[in-house]
């Protein structure tokens, strides 16, 4: 740049910057107004920077998960124990493809690119629900992962059907709707282990013994050390606490433990008709923060797995581009002659 | 230009949500629970408005139902069901694998389909001596089945899949075509549900063929070599057994499927650019219980856990 | 104004799905994906939007070819026919109770 227009770009900036202040004024007024009257956003809205980053965030992390929450599971398909549960098992593992892939649609009308998520995830930049990276050494972890994991994101997700932003809504409901089997069929299969022979009984057992902590640390740490819920609950993308959806997700659980005839291992649980709650022992959110940090029995495979198969597929993925565009090429070539 | 499906095809399957056909008792339907488990999501005050629609279930697993085949029918749907939970049990692999998140749901609903059709041969199989399509395959040894080897050959690299199910569609195409005019109703009634979701897996794996052929230098000598590797696989197909002679009007011959078969893999190679390999055929003997050096690991890795429980049930 | 998504620098674009749920309905849509081009992205369509028997026929669009309203210029667009009630039905009372109207 040289230095005679410099102060003409000064003013031309100082009326950009001007403008856009009005731009964002109205938006914000606008938007403001929206989330009171519990509207929805779309798309091409205008919204708040932070906003915008917060759903970007959660809704990757969400279709993050979906992804990598594909591989315990997957993990038993060749040796599911029936040919009706090797059926229902990849149908199972299928939906969780498809709902990241709703997940990462919704997230790139915020401008974000599959590619670019994918690059996050498996360069370990980005998070994903650190319950995928417990191991699934047991077929009754199926049963245990479709009735406490699955419960416990279904108890999340519902509420998010109704999040102010549209394609994130809307890609709940679908998503909601699709997961309602997979709850039911990880109780099934607890059933069947639960009055089967006494050693499916203990699997039984035994696996949820593993996965109903880490269940109950899904829905997030404590409300009074959940920083960023706040502002998301003014933002009409969370619409229950934490600890209001904890609490509602074991009331469902007690019960439901009962017709399975498996215990919860929480010996100081128990209804408490003061508080109209349930009293529960403290969480360990020790381990809850290890897992986080990365030290999970499972985080490098998981990132392992997921990087292997995005290399792997790369010449696939690149051969199919270029025999569009050798296409395409073909096609503009007949319509010039 | 917008692409759509042609809509002038009929609507081949009653879509879920509209009353289908009767419901097939031992189609082993998901008995509802008697407690609603589902947590909020059939619409609780407040808390979301999503509901999980009444709809009802049509039948699972296709074949006459109360029908007893014969030991040499049982004989024949084992070959064409092993050949299918084989390829099943492999394509299952591939979910959480696939090149693309869109591939990971396409192997998915081929690998779901050609389940679908191994269970309904190994229900109608055991109906000979009273077994279970479970009893069938988790109970048999390796040598007691009868899939091809081609079923057998190793996922590889994507590539490699698709050369194996380029085969295996193309060949199932010509057989279930055939197999729906069968004498024997059972037979004829699986081929005929099963005849048009294999044609879309041919579809599926000649639209893969064009892109690897087509797309990179790599890609075309990879999908070449695969093809090539898979390619001794394909006479075992073909070749007729005794317990064909037996079956006349119920089986469908396999020598009479070779000429078309190979044709129709001819047409899609040719448009692919790839080159029909020109190698020795193995003297691969699967319909006879001699099976290639992968089977045994198949099904260790497939039987293991029913197999430590004898007698539970799932 | 194209529809958002499509970033024009992913190798495999975004296509935007829509699918007549039964004959007699519209084409509505329901999600986008990926694919490299309109062949595979209507067969990616069909195994992922109607797995559940959810349709009956598809299309799918290349999302940037698709033209939308502004959404800046939504008061200009859509707040003309406020006012105007006498193009409902309802608007005209004096008809009540008089049969075949």
């Amino acid at each position: 740049m040289t230095a005679p227009l410099a102060p003409a770009s000064a003013q031309g900036d100082a009326r950009a910057t001007a403008e856009q202040a009005a731009i964002d004024e109205a938006g914000q007024a606008r938007f403001d107004a929206l989330i009171e009257a519990d509207g929805r956003i779309e798309p091409r809205d205008w919204m708040p920077a932070a906003y915008r980053k917060t759903l970007v965030r959660q809704i990757s992390q969400h279709a993050h998960s979906e992804i990598i929450g594909m591989q315990p599971e997957a993990n038993w398909i060749t040796r599911a124990p029936s040919l009706k549960r090797k059926a229902i098992l990849m149908a199972k593992v299928q939906d969780e493809a498809g709902h990241g892939l709703y997940l990462y649609s919704a997230a790139q009308t915020l401008g974000i690119g599959r590619e670019e998520m994918t690059d996050q995830l498996i360069a370990g930049r980005a998070r994903y629900s650190s319950i995928f990276n417990y191991p699934t050494p047991t077929w009754a972890d199926m049963g245990a992962i479709g009735w406490l994991v699955d419960g416990a994101a279904i108890a999340n997700q519902v509420p998010l059907c109704r999040a102010s932003y549209g394609p994130y809504g809307r890609a709940m409901v679908r998503i909601c709707k699709e997961e309602s089997f997979h709850q039911r069929q990880g109780f099934e299969i607890l059933l069947e282990l639960s009055q089967g022979t006494e050693a499916q009984h203990r699997m039984a057992q035994d696996a949820v013994d593993r996965w109903y902590w880490p269940s109950l640390m899904m829905f997030g740490p404590p409300d009074d050390e959940s920083p960023n819920s706040a502002q998301s609950m003014a933002w009409n993308i969370k619409r229950f606490s934490n600890d209001e959806l904890r609490q509602r997700f074991v009331g469902m659980l007690v019960p439901q433990a009962e017709v399975l005839g498996l215990t919860l291992p929480d010996p100081n649980l128990r209804w408490n008709d003061e508080t109209r709650s349930y009293d529960m022992s403290d969480i360990d959110w020790t381990e809850f923060h290890e897992v986080l940090a990365g030290r999970g029995p499972c985080n490098a495979q998981r990132l392992q797995h997921r990087r292997q198969a995005h290399d792997d597929g790369a010449w696939v993925r690149e051969a199919a581009h270029a025999y569009a565009a050798k296409q395409a090429a073909a096609t503009t070539e007949q319509v010039a002659a | 230009m917008a692409t759509t499906t042609d809509q002038t095809a009929p609507d081949s399957a009653a879509p879920i949500g509209r009353p289908a056909g009767a419901p097939d008792a031992s189609a082993g339907r998901a008995a509802p629970v008697s407690h609603d488990i589902s947590m909020g999501v059939e619409g609780e005050e407040a808390h979301g408005d999503v509901s999980v629609d009444e709809l009802a279930l049509s039948v699972e697993l296709s074949g006459a139902d109360g029908a007893v085949a014969t030991p040499d029918v049982a004989e024949y749907a084992m070959w064409l069901g092993d050949d299918a939970l084989i390829l099943a049990q492999q394509l299952g692999w591939w979910i959480s694998r696939a090149p693309e998140l869109e591939e990971d749901v396409a192997l998915g609903n081929i690998g779901l389909d050609v389940l679908g059709h191994a269970r309904s041969f190994l229900r109608y199989a055991g109906t000979a001596d009273g077994r279970t399509e479970d009893d069938l395959a988790y109970w048999r040894d390796e040598p007691a089945f009868r899939s091809a080897w081609l079923f057998e050959a190793p996922n590889g690299h994507f590539g490699d899949t698709i050369a194996r199910q380029l085969i295996a569609s193309a060949f199932q195409l010509e057989l279930y075509r055939r197999l729906a005019d069968s004498s024997d109703p059972a037979l004829a009634a699986i081929a005929t549900k099963s005849v048009k979701e294999v044609a879309y897996h041919l579809d599926h794996a000649a639209q893969w063929m064009l892109r690897l052929g087509g797309g990179t230098d790599e890609s075309h000598a990879r999908i070449q070599q695969s093809l090539v590797d898979v390619w001794p696989l394909v006479d075992e197909l073909f070749r007729d057994e005794p317990v064909i002679d037996r079956l006349e009007g119920v089986a469908v011959r396999p020598s009479t499927l070779r000429e078309p078969v190979l044709a129709r893999i001819q047409e899609i190679l040719d448009a692919a650019g790839l080159e029909t390999p020109n190698v020795e055929p193995s003297m691969a003997g699967g319909r006879r219980g001699s099976h290639s050096t992968r089977l045994g690991y198949l099904l260790a890795e497939m039987q293991v856990l029913a197999r430590s429980h004898p007698g539970a049930t799932w | 104004m194209a529809t958002p998504g499509e970033l024009g620098t992913e190798a495999w674009p975004l296509w935007e799905v829509f699918v007549r749920a039964n004959r007699g309905l519209s084409h509505v849509h329901v999600g986008s994906l990926h694919a490299p081009d309109a062949t595979m992205a209507i067969r990616n369509a069909r195994d992922l939007y109607t797995r559940r028997g959810e349709g009956v026929s598809i299309w799918v669009m290349p999302a940037d070819g698709i033209t939308t309203s502004d959404p800046d210029e939504k008061g200009e667009w859509f707040e003309s026919p406020a006012g105007k009630n006498f193009r409902h039905a309802i608007y005209y009372t004096k008809t009540e109770g008089v049969k075949h109207l």
